[in-house]
């Protein structure tokens, strides 16, 4: 058992500093484009919306159902083939708000769905249009509803990036993997690995419980 | 008389095969009270729910001063405007403070100035008894309390007409007076009610005239008065007697086990 070679460590930092970097970057981008696409298809399906309803329930099966490697080799061999360019970094990122739209669909549509039906009809005799009732009244309920569900979200797509590597994306997974296949250092590699998606991740995971802890104390329960 | 405020003529409603309202028709007057009532299950509350076109119709008309109600017709919103409703189960809505609640739909839906409209709010809030509950939120109050405040929302859009859905009906007893009183306030300011209510004694002193529901029929319309001392019918005279419970006591004190049997028929009638 030999102990960690710090100086190893020191030396490759920066590299792995650069790498979160690019985890994050391309992490929140994709995360945010998870966000506006699951909001438009939980709308669509809370709203039964004819025709489109059933595409964004396609699309909900097929992103939820394959893995994201399979999705990102589609998007990064398949659409060149089908005369689309694209650049590893718009790959990420399009690959991982495929997958998160989603699960992000997913975790609004049961926020809205939680919101009882007669406030949508009470927000209706008073005169305000679908709109109006869906912006003031029902989607401030079921945002606060959907939390939990949405930093889930949120922590489990940051780790999928993990698979960016595999479009020769300079990530830390990548980083992980090249400097072992270089200097054989694989204990010391992998204790980088593990602290930076801890940096990454913790913050994340502890801002989730006090959002959390926070909206319940509103109690919004009738 | 000038043409009626509200005008129902042969409406009828289904879910499904099932008939719930059969060729109703009535108007109301502008500034008259109709209190209507009848067993649960009769179509009160449908009925209510078919004038705010918060459920489709399958036959006949309802219209609003001349203006028909129309589900799929752009202008219902703009309808409903004018027309203010309170929910038995209050809806309030639990993320705004009850001024917030007042306020959500005269700003954004009737572009008022939010100070002048809260102005009136608040002189609303006093007549209610609620003038410091302004920044609670709906979880903070009683039931009564969350009823009032639902019943000056409703005012605060300035509505032509207000329906009630047994507004009292999820309240503990002691807090049903709070909430009639605030209604019974509203028929002294001339505003024009429908009100479908389980509580007679406030319907007569309410009612300009009562229509009796049954089987998703009008059964009888009459005024209080009349309706209560002399109704016509044998079912509204059944379930009139109800509510009457000297009626029930005295055949139990002389034993008579046939009397109570067709009290219980009674109450599994409904």
């Amino acid at each position: 058992m030999t102990v960690l070679n710090w100086e190893f460590i020191a030396k490759y930092l920066p590299l792995y500093r650069e790498a979160a970097w690019l985890t994050l970057r391309l992490g929140l981008i994709g995360i945010a484009l998870s966000i506006l696409i699951g909001l438009i298809c939980a709308i669509v399906q809370y709203d039964k919306v004819p025709v489109l309803r059933r595409i964004v329930g396609a699309y909900i099966e097929l992103s939820r159902n394959t893995p994201l490697l399979i999705q990102l080799f589609f998007i990064y061999y398949g659409l060149p083939k089908l005369g689309i360019r694209t650049d590893p970094a718009s790959c990420g990122i399009a690959g991982l708000a495929f997958l998160g739209g989603s699960y992000m669909a997913e975790a609004f549509r049961s926020g809205l769905e939680a919101v009882d039906a007669v406030q949508l009809e009470s927000a209706y005799s008073l005169g305000m249009t679908k709109w109006q009732a869906m912006w003031y009244v029902i989607l401030p309920q079921a945002a606060s509803i959907s939390v939990p569900a949405f930093m889930a979200n949120v922590i489990f797509l940051l780790k999928e990036t993990s698979v960016f590597s595999a479009v020769s994306l300079m990530d830390l997974m990548f980083t992980a993997k090249d400097l072992i296949g270089l200097y054989s250092k694989t204990t010391e590699c992998l204790f980088l690995l593990v602290v930076f998606y801890l940096l990454i991740l913790l913050p994340v995971s502890i801002l989730g419980s006090v959002l959390e802890r926070r909206l319940r104390h509103a109690g919004f329960g009738a | 008389m000038s043409q009626p405020l509200l005008s129902i003529s042969h409406l009828t409603k289904k879910f499904g095969d099932n008939v719930i309202l059969n060729d109703i028709s009535f108007t109301v007057e502008q500034g008259e009270v109709i209190v209507i009532i009848g067993p649960s299950g009769c179509g009160k509350s449908t009925l209510l729910r078919c004038i705010n076109a918060l459920e489709p119709i399958q036959g006949g008309e309802i219209a609003l001063g001349g203006d028909v109600i129309d589900r799929s017709a752009n202008n219902l919103p703009a309808l409903r405007r004018r027309i203010g409703m309170v929910f038995q189960s209050y809806e309030l809505f639990p993320h705004l403070t009850v001024i917030d609640n007042i306020l959500l739909a005269p700003c954004k839906v009737l572009r008022r100035k939010r100070e002048e409209a809260r102005a009136e709010a608040l002189t609303l809030l006093k007549r209610v008894g609620l003038l410091e509950k302004e920044h609670s939120y709906p979880r903070e109050l009683s039931g009564g309390q969350k009823q009032r405040v639902a019943i000056v929302r409703a005012l605060c859009m300035h509505p032509e007409i207000l329906l009630f859905d047994e507004v009292t009906a999820a309240l503990d007893p002691e807090m049903v007076r709070e909430v009639l009183d605030v209604v019974l306030d509203l028929a002294r300011q001339g505003r024009t009610m429908l009100i479908v209510t389980h509580e007679m004694q406030f319907a007569r002193a309410i009612a300009d005239r009562v229509l009796f529901l049954d089987g998703g029929r009008i059964a009888e319309q009459a005024p209080p008065e009349e309706f209560f001392e002399h109704p016509k019918t044998e079912r509204a005279r059944q379930f009139l007697n109800m509510f009457e419970f000297d009626a029930v006591k005295s055949p139990r004190e002389a034993e008579q086990p046939a009397a109570c049997g067709t009290a219980e028929q009674d109450r599994t009638g409904d």
